[in-house]
């Protein structure tokens, strides 16, 4: 398995220089110069022109992609062209808050989600199912800024319990750090319980339909063994896939939630960057949301040997 | 025994309580209206840029509350008879954010390096400026000719802003690089270490700073810095930063947006006040070296149509928040006049299109759809051009694009342009020599490119004038050429609402906000 999962990384090391490459032409193409945002909306040409100089922004694309890839192999990410600082600090600067944000969205939404689904499929069709399915679908249709600015009115501003904005880094405290992500994460969560509880429901459903399980509570085991001990581990393989992939979604809207919030993320530093045409900070973030990926798919993949002994590499 | 140790326990921690709450009341937390781009304000013309200047250096002159120009750096001043030799004296006991003394050495540099990118620092420099340090504190100008904006130039608000800066900085850094090393003249030091691009800056009182004894006004007299630390937090929702005042997160939300001020009144706590009087110069930039526009009849036909207030009422509520002024120059400025500029009419309008001989070629309208403002004013500007029968196509975008596309001076068919919107500051365009959307000096003007020679002279005639009649009736003759010309057209003046806690005092309404001379109550 360990050699699998070498393979496996190296083997996406084109995939992710690819993805920067195509993201890095698309900007390139796209009309829009940093060096006219750095000089302002009063600038003339002739100043525009010295800043363009300065920064190398007429050199050729794909001799300025191949600098930049040099540059990463060697483990430089490039500098930011409107802040000149490094790009591996401004991704160090924001890593946090995002990872932060994601990780108690997670913990959340799978805490909340994956039990919704396993009552609403050992009550299918009842109340508690549609209650659940119901659940589901306001979680799926109301977008992520509506739930913040509606979590924001009731906790922080009628209620006034939690801050309306910002991060608190884990190393000021645990409670202030928690009282500031609590509701981003409470955000964030929504669309991802929908998607985990329908997920597990749908699964469980068809593994409570298994010859086993019908043998076990033959046997006269108990609803809740029966339920997470026998069937969940079983149903638990689309639910993990769907947890991974739901990442994605997740860095999705964490860009949003982390706007609503005032979140200083990774979401926000991609998005500023692409608003300004600061090459270096996106390709450096999208070489680190690709590895992201690759990542998570190994370790799903990994997962997937321990859920379902029948998989093998 | 145990009863005075826990009394003494108690105690102390009251009184760190206390110090705790001293020293977060010495914070004062602003949300500014944008982010800086660049940690330079010689670099360019970014007003973001400038107001993180005003904060971390300091400029020998500066310009008051009655947009006076008056001493800040300097100490006295001196000019020659014949106009061509100014001389200066700092005042004493300047230090720059590193402790070290200000000398003339330093001012010549920053001068030298500033100039390189303003449009009066060039005027200056085109004048045969020729810097020398008498001294530690004193230094001269020479001049190739009298020129009567020298104080203009050196007390200039508008960006880029001649802030003085070590010359070991000034020096080593050229112009179009943005300096690495923030020690600055101010009254507030950057604190670098805890800058998170985007997200947050952070400034620290200047120890050695030596503020001026006279009281605050404007951009000018003492910059007392009257709080311990000012932290600038980019909050990019608007309605997220106005809870945060609402709350008490932040003490003062720069750059309100309109349809949130009803709320800014409505909360406890919370005031509402324009930023500043002179506010921004909304309008409507035109193509000149391109058809549709490049035919002046065509041009003037949308002058003659554009009523300001309904572009206006596009995107304020409250008319106290913009108003129209037909005039090219700020409404504020002491040479706004209405000399010749026609009275909105469609009907005349639509008589200049059908007299121009239009040949049908479409205005293409560059639309940043990301701003409110611009976007608003678009969607007016188009319906207004297909009412006085000018074809249309509106190109949706976003800034970063307009900024790079109205840098084309190709045909519309080929990816040029024939519109945009902007609202600079109306610093900016205050009076004809600085005016950035009257320059018409062809190649070298705004984007848009006017180029008209009788402009071009009485611009640099007014630079020779000191005396304020003369001045007016010059200003009043360059408008009356810009009726015909029509280098753009004036929308009207939109002014920046600020919402802070109503328990701030000393709050300043310069053209650039400012921090200083800021107390609570």
């Amino acid at each position: 398995m360990f050699s699998f999962a070498i393979k496996r990384v190296l083997s996406t090391i084109p995939v992710m220089l690819f993805v920067a490459f195509f993201v890095f032409s698309l900007l390139y193409l796209a009309p829009g110069d940093p060096a006219a945002l750095i000089a302002g909306d009063q600038a003339s040409p002739a100043e525009i022109a010295r800043i363009r100089d300065s920064l190398g922004l007429d050199e050729p694309m794909l001799w300025r992609f191949l600098e930049w890839i040099g540059h990463v192999l060697r483990g430089n990410l490039g500098v930011s062209i409107f802040s000149q600082l490094p790009v591996s600090t401004l991704i160090a600067q924001r890593l946090e808050p995002t990872l932060s944000l994601m990780g108690l969205t997670l913990i959340i939404s799978v805490t909340i989600a994956v039990p919704l689904g396993v009552l609403a499929a050992a009550w299918q069709g009842t109340w508690v199912d549609r209650l659940v399915m119901a659940i589901a679908v306001f979680g799926f249709s109301v977008p992520v800024f509506v739930i913040g600015y509606l979590l924001s009115y009731v906790f922080a501003i009628r209620l006034d319990l939690l801050p309306v904005q910002g991060y608190s880094p884990l190393a000021d405290g645990v409670l202030s750090f928690l009282r500031n992500l609590i509701l981003p994460a409470m955000a964030l969560s929504c669309v991802y319980i929908a998607l985990i509880a329908r997920i597990t429901r749908t699964s469980m459903i068809d593994v409570l339909s298994q010859d086993y399980i019908r043998t076990a509570r033959a046997k006269g085991l108990g609803a809740a063994p029966v339920l997470f001990l026998h069937a969940l581990k079983n149903a638990s393989v689309p639910v993990v896939t769907v947890i991974g992939l739901g990442i994605a979604m997740l860095i999705g809207g964490a860009v949003v939630t982390e706007t609503v919030f005032a979140i200083p993320g990774v979401g926000r530093l991609v998005v500023d960057a692409i608003l300004r045409r600061d090459y270096p900070v996106i390709q450096g973030v999208v070489l680190l949301f690709s590895m992201g990926y690759v990542l998570i798919n190994l370790g799903i993949d990994l997962l997937y040997t321990l859920l379902d002994p029948r998989v093998r590499y | 025994m145990k009863c005075l140790k826990l009394t003494g326990a108690l105690l102390a921690l009251a009184m760190t309580l206390a110090c705790g709450t001293a020293l977060a009341a010495d914070v004062l937390r602003i949300k500014p209206s944008g982010d800086v781009k660049a940690l330079d304000p010689h670099l360019g013309s970014d007003s973001m840029a400038r107001n993180y200047g005003y904060m971390v250096y300091d400029t020998l002159f500066a310009m008051d509350a009655s947009l006076a120009i008056k001493p800040q750096m300097v100490d006295t001043w001196s000019k020659s008879d014949d106009g061509k030799t100014y001389k200066f004296t700092l005042r004493d006991g300047l230090k720059f954010s590193d402790g070290t003394p200000v000398t003339s050495k330093d001012v010549i540099a920053s001068l030298k390096r500033w100039s390189v990118n303003d449009s009066l620092g060039q005027q200056l420099n085109a004048k045969g400026a020729s810097w020398a340090a008498q001294d530690d504190r004193t230094f001269t100008l020479t001049l190739s000719e009298s020129w009567g904006l020298v104080l203009d130039a050196l007390g200039k608000a508008g960006a880029p802003v001649p802030f003085i800066m070590p010359a070991r900085i000034a020096d080593a850094t050229p112009p179009n690089e943005a300096v690495k090393d923030h020690t600055g003249s101010g009254p507030f030091v950057f604190l670098g270490d805890e800058w998170v691009p985007g997200a947050k800056l952070a400034f620290a009182k200047n120890p050695f700073y030596k503020p001026r004894s006279e009281e605050a006004s404007g951009l000018a007299g003492g910059k007392v810095a009257k709080v311990d630390r000012i932290e600038w937090t980019i909050i990019p929702d608007q309605q997220t930063a106005l809870d945060a005042l609402r709350k008490g997160e932040i003490d003062i939300d720069e750059d309100l947006s309109a349809d949130l001020i009803p709320l800014a009144k409505e909360a406890e706590g919370v005031a509402v006040a324009n930023q500043d009087d002179i506010g921004v110069a909304q309008q409507i930039r035109l193509n000149t070296i391109q058809p549709p526009f490049n035919n002046p009849l065509l041009r003037k036909a949308l002058l003659t149509a554009v009523n300001g207030d309904d572009f206006l009422a596009a995107v304020i509520t409250d008319p106290s928040l913009g108003k129209s002024c037909q005039s090219f120059y700020s409404c504020s400025s002491p040479y706004a006049t209405k000399a010749g500029f026609p009275t909105p009419d469609i009907e005349k309008a639509r008589a200049l299109v059908a007299q121009s001989g239009y040949d049908g070629t479409p205005a293409v309208l560059l639309d940043a759809t990301e701003n409110a403002n611009i976007h608003a004013f678009v969607t007016v500007t188009d319906q207004l051009l297909k009412d006085i029968g000018i074809k249309t196509r509106v190109d949706a975008m976003d800034w970063a694009t307009v900024t790079s596309r109205r840098q084309s001076k190709e045909p519309v068919d080929k990816g040029g342009w024939s519109i945009f919107i902007s609202g600079p500051g109306g610093l900016d365009f205050l009076e004809p020599v600085g005016h950035l959307g009257l320059r018409s000096n062809c190649e070298k003007a705004w984007f848009g490119w006017p180029c008209d020679e009788q402009i071009e002279t009485m611009r640099t005639q007014f630079a020779g004038l000191t005396d304020l009649a003369q001045r007016k009736a010059l200003a009043e003759k360059i408008q009356l050429r810009a009726v015909e010309t029509v280098p753009y057209v004036p929308i009207g003046t939109q002014y920046q609402i600020r919402a802070y806690r109503s328990n701030l005092t000393g709050i300043l309404t310069p053209p650039a906000p400012v921090y200083w001379n800021i107390a609570r109550k």
